[in-house]
C-alpha cells in the first residue's frame, strides 16, 4: 500500500482515511426517475504519516481531495473511515469517532487559503489574537495577554500598533501574516496550511513561505501543507504525497519524488510546471 | 517600412477622485507585429490588465485616457475601439463562466459572432462554428451543448474559439489560465500561441506568473505601479533580467529546478504601493537593494529596454 510506512518518530499518523459524499438527486427526483443513490469517493484509502518537525505537502488539481483531508484531520469534517492520531493519541476512529479534546484542539491549527473571508472584519487584530488565548483559557492575567499579542506581532514581521488596527487596513501578505499569528496563539506543535500563498503576489508570497519556514525551526512545528503548485512544494515539503481522484498515486522524500518521479501522473503534473532557467538565482 | 500591427504611445489612464486624480498608467509604449505575442507581468496593481482595458476601451468608469496614441495598422483606436473590439481586437478573460452565456448553447454563440462579424448565412456560420470547434480540440458534435456541460479547460478553449470566429488581428488574454490547473493550463497556452501564429494574429498576453511567460512568449513587458520597467524578447529578458524589479520578480518565484527545503527563496521587502501613495522618483525605490540618491528624486528614462538608473549615462541628470 502507497504511504501505508509508519515512522517512529511520526508526529502525525493518518490511516486509511476514507471520505465519500452523496452525490444523489433529490429523493423525489429519484422516485420519478426511478435513478439509484450515487457516491463520490474524495478521499479514498489514504495513508501517511508526518515526522515531528516537519513539512508534508499533499499536491494536486481541483478535485483531486486534498483540501477534504486537511479538514478531516483538523476536524472540520468528519471521516467515514480511517484512523488519526496525534503524537500517539487518537484523535479520531471509527469506534470512538472524533474525540473531543481541547488538549489536543489547542495544538492544531489551520492558516486557510484566503486572507480576506478567514478574518473576522469587524474585529481588531489584537482581538482576533487574544481569542484563542481566551478560548483555551492559556493567560489569566491581562496585562500578560497584551504582552503575549505584542509578541505574536512580533513574530510574523508585524508591529505592536497594528494590534488596534482592522483587518480591511492590510494588505493580501499582512493579512495572511495576521492569520499565521492567530494559528500561533494557542502554542500550536501542528499547523495545517492550506494553499496559504496562493492568492498572494510572487514577491510576497516569497515573504510569506520563509516566514513558515522560520517559524518552523523556531517552534520546532510540524506542518501539513496543501498546495497545487509543485514548485512551491518543493520549496516547503521534506516529504510529498501526489493525490489524485481521492487517492495517493505516490509519496516519497521531497528530493527522490522530484528528481525521479515513478507515477505517470506525477511526471505529467511536474512536466505542466512553467519553469524557466534563468539568471534570476545570481540577481 | 510598414507600421507595426499595433503601437501604443506615451499611453496615460488616470482615475479622478474627489482629492485627487490616480495615476493609474504612466506613459506606456510599446509595438507589436503580426504573428507576435507579447506577455505583460508583473503583479496586482501593476497596470497590466489596465493597459489591456485601455487598448479595448474597456476602462471602467471614472478611469480615462488622458494621455498618448494606440494605433492598430496605422489606425488610431483610441476613444473609438468600439469599432474594432470583438472583430479585429479579440478578448479572452481569466474566468470563462463569465465571458459565456450559461443560457445559449455555445454553437448559437459561435454561430452568433460569425454571422455578426463575418456576414456569414446560418448554414455557413453553423459549418465555420464546427470547423472552430475541432480547431480547439472540442468534437463537434457537442455544438448544441451549454457552457456547464463542459469542464474550465474545455470553456476556456470555447473562448478561445469565439475569440478567433471573427478573425481577429490582434488577441488580448488576460490571464487565460489562472482559473485552471496547471496541467489543463500547458494545453490551453499550447493551443492559444498556435493558433495565432497559424493566422499571423498577434497575441498580448496577461500574467503574474514569469514561468508562463517563459514559455509562451516571443517578447516581454515588466510593469510595475503603472510604469514600464523593462522590455525585451523573452529569451534574453529571462537569461539577463536588467531591472532590480525584474530581478526579484524571477528570483522570489519558486524554480522547481532550483530550489529545495533547504532554499530560503529571496524576497523583495515591502509589497506594491497603491495608487493614492505612489512613491517620488522611481517607484521601486523604497524595495530596490540598488537604491541610489538619484532614483528618490527622478525617474529613470526608459532608455533601450529598461528604465533604471543603473544604466546608461542618464545617472547625472539633475533631479
Amino acid at each position: 500500500m502507497p504511504g501505508g510506512v509508519m515512522m517512529d518518530n511520526a508526529y502525525l499518523q493518518v490511516s486509511g482515511l476514507s471520505r465519500h459524499f452523496d452525490i444523489s438527486d433529490p429523493f423525489l427526483a429519484r422516485l420519478l426517475t426511478g435513478g439509484a443513490r450515487r457516491q463520490l469517493t474524495a478521499v479514498d484509502n489514504v495513508s501517511f504519516s508526518i515526522a515531528r518537525g516537519q513539512t508534508y505537502a499533499l499536491v494536486g488539481e481541483s478535485g483531486s481531495g486534498k483540501s477534504t483531508i486537511a479538514r478531516m484531520i483538523v476536524g472540520l469534517e468528519r471521516p467515514d473511515s480511517g484512523t488519526i492520531r496525534f503524537d500517539g493519541r487518537t484523535a479520531f476512529d471509527e469506534r470512538q469517532g472524533q474525540v473531543q479534546d481541547n488538549s489536543l484542539r489547542q495544538k492544531l491549527q489551520m492558516v486557510f487559503q484566503s486572507p480576506y473571508s478567514s478574518l473576522n472584519p469587524r474585529w481588531r487584530v489584537g482581538d482576533i489574537l487574544m481569542e484563542p488565548i481566551r478560548a483555551f483559557d492559556l493567560i489569566a492575567d491581562p496585562e500578560a495577554r497584551r504582552r503575549r499579542v505584542h509578541e505574536l506581532l512580533d513574530q510574523v514581521g508585524l508591529s505592536t500598533q497594528d494590534a488596534q488596527r482592522y483587518p480591511h487596513e492590510f494588505s493580501g501578505g499582512q493579512r495572511q501574516r495576521i492569520s499565521i499569528a492567530r494559528a500561533l496563539a494557542s502554542n500550536p506543535q501542528f499547523i495545517v496550511c492550506d494553499e496559504p500563498t496562493s492568492a498572494l503576489d510572487v514577491s510576497v508570497q516569497a515573504q510569506v513561505l520563509n516566514l513558515l519556514k522560520q517559524l518552523q525551526r523556531d517552534l520546532q512545528l510540524t506542518y501539513l501543507f496543501i498546495s497545487h503548485d509543485m514548485a512551491v512544494v518543493r520549496v516547503m515539503a521534506h516529504r510529498i504525497g501526489v493525490l489524485k481522484n481521492g487517492r495517493l498515486v505516490e509519496e516519497n522524500a521531497a528530493g527522490p519524488l522530484i528528481e525521479s518521479p515513478q507515477d505517470p501522473y506525477t511526471r505529467m503534473l511536474m512536466e505542466s510546471t512553467p519553469r524557466f532557467a534563468g539568471g534570476a538565482a545570481s540577481g | 517600412m510598414t507600421a507595426p500591427l499595433l503601437e501604443v504611445s506615451d499611453l496615460s489612464v488616470e482615475f479622478p477622485q474627489r482629492r485627487q486624480r490616480l495615476q493609474a498608467l504612466d506613459r506606456i509604449s510599446f509595438t507589436l507585429e503580426a504573428g507576435e505575442v507579447l506577455g505583460f507581468v508583473g503583479e496586482s496593481g501593476a497596470g497590466k490588465s489596465l493597459t489591456g482595458a485601455a487598448i479595448m476601451g474597456l476602462l471602467e468608469p471614472p478611469g480615462r485616457i488622458t494621455g498618448g496614441r494606440i494605433t492598430l495598422q496605422g489606425q488610431r483606436i483610441d476613444g473609438q475601439a468600439e469599432s474594432v473590439r470583438g472583430r479585429r481586437i479579440g478578448m479572452i478573460f481569466q474566468d470563462p463562466l463569465t465571458s459565456l452565456n450559461p443560457l445559449r448553447t455555445v454553437g448559437d454563440q459561435l454561430v452568433e459572432t460569425i454571422q455578426l462579424h463575418l456576414g456569414m448565412d446560418a448554414g455557413a456560420a453553423a459549418q465555420r462554428a464546427g470547423e472552430l470547434l475541432d480547431e480547439v480540440g472540442i468534437d463537434r458534435a457537442r455544438i448544441g451543448a451549454y457552457p456547464h456541460e463542459f469542464s474550465g479547460g474545455m470553456r476556456q478553449r470555447i473562448v478561445i474559439a469565439l475569440a478567433l470566429a471573427p478573425e481577429p488581428e490582434l488577441i488580448i488574454a488576460d490571464e487565460p489560465t489562472t482559473a485552471l490547473d496547471v496541467s489543463i493550463q500547458a494545453q490551453v497556452l499550447a493551443l492559444l500561441r498556435r493558433l495565432c501564429k497559424e493566422r499571423g494574429a498577434a497575441v498580448i498576453l496577461i500574467t503574474h506568473d514569469m514561468g508562463v511567460i517563459a514559455e509562451t512568449t516571443d517578447r516581454v513587458a515588466v510593469l510595475y505601479a503603472g510604469r514600464l520597467v523593462e522590455t525585451g524578447r523573452t529569451a534574453e529578458v529571462i537569461a539577463a533580467p536588467r531591472h532590480p524589479y525584474t530581478k526579484g520578480l524571477m528570483a522570489a518565484t519558486p524554480n522547481l529546478d532550483l530550489v529545495s527545503v533547504d532554499t530560503v527563496l529571496p524576497q523583495i521587502p515591502g509589497s506594491m504601493p497603491s495608487l493614492a501613495a505612489l512613491p517620488p522618483g522611481c517607484r521601486f525605490h523604497p524595495r530596490c537593494g540598488d537604491v541610489m540618491p538619484v532614483c528618490r528624486r527622478t525617474a529613470a528614462p526608459f532608455i533601450d529596454g529598461v528604465a533604471c538608473h543603473l544604466y546608461g549615462a542618464q545617472t547625472q541628470e539633475a533631479g
